[in-house]
């Protein structure tokens, strides 16, 4: 097959680096999204630990 | 911990996809059969050699751990093996676009590169399924290190045969004698390939680092609700 004219080509390069980067952003999002989860829950711990050891510093009565 | 170096390895990651991106439009010269098109080789080969290398990567990692029974290297193969597959989709779909522009069709069935690419991706698509359809963690841990070393010895072996295949038709740019291109090509080829190895290694750290904070919680999680006194 003859090269492509540059207006055609460039559709074709264009689409293929495109491509690339909507899979890498997928991904990403993905990722980062895995990450908050891993945050919200930490904070949820954090907050449990904090209940708990104030729970044992309370004085009996 | 996986989460060190992540930055600096981040920014030379950006840096280097940068100056290869520069270097393919503004710097190589168009190829003198392909035109234009030909820039998607800069993005497809790489990412076929990185996709390879990081299932054969995988493999590795699987062998150390069926040696040593240590989790974190099944992690690391788990890692690597779900990354390769995730940038072979990006193979296969920007070969396809390639092979649109440059043949008329956006697949080619009696092409042996192609076809033997794909035999890799599906086999590879059965790693997750077959990992988590044994529920046991060590269990699933050693046959899917099993899958990874066969299926990564496979990688290299399947790449001689297709070289060693009588009917060529994909262009051979990178023989034995280290390739056919011209030197601004080859360099700007290189940049690529190495912007890409980058990328691979900064994901590879970024999941790493993502799983071993998922597996630390959940191990917080249990030891806090050991520790919570039980009702009697």
């Amino acid at each position: 097959m003859p090269a492509l004219p540059l207006h055609e080509a460039g559709k074709y390069v264009a689409a293929a680096y495109i491509v690339f980067v909507v899979l890498l952003l997928v991904y990403v999002a993905i990722m980062a999204s895995k990450l908050t989860r891993i945050e919200r829950e930490l904070v949820e711990l954090n907050a449990g630990v904090a209940e708990e050891d104030a729970e044992a510093e309370e004085p009996a009565p | 911990m996986h989460g060190t170096r992540l930055r600096g390895l981040s920014i030379l990651t950006v840096l280097t996809i940068g100056t290869a991106l520069v270097l393919v439009f503004f710097y190589a010269p168009n190829e003198a059969d392909q035109g234009f098109v030909q820039k998607i080789f800069y993005l497809h080969v790489p990412l076929a050699i990185v996709a390879l290398g990081g299932f054969v990567f995988g493999g590795i990692q699987a062998i150390q751990h069926l040696r040593t029974r240590e989790t974190r290297y099944d992690l690391r193969s788990y890692v690597a093996i779900h990354l390769s597959l995730i940038l072979a989709v990006g193979v296969l779909l920007t070969g396809s676009i390639w092979a649109k522009a440059s043949w008329g069709h956006w697949w080619v069935w009696d092409e042996p590169t192609l076809v033997s690419f794909l035999i890799v991706f599906l086999l590879y698509a059965t790693y997750q399924p077959l990992r988590f359809a044994i529920e046991d963690p060590e269990r699933q841990a050693r046959y899917a290190s099993v899958f990874a070393v066969v299926a990564g010895a496979f990688v290299p072996l399947n790449f001689i045969a297709v070289r060693l295949a009588q009917n060529l038709v994909h262009p051979r740019v990178l023989g034995t004698t280290g390739g056919n291109m011209p030197g601004s090509m080859r360099l700007t080829f290189l940049i690529s390939l190495a912007g890409m190895v980058l990328l691979f290694a900064t994901l590879w750290k970024y999941e790493m680092a993502s799983k071993n904070a998922a597996m630390q919680l959940k191990k917080l999680r249990r030891r806090l609700l050991e520790r919570e006194p039980q009702p009697v």
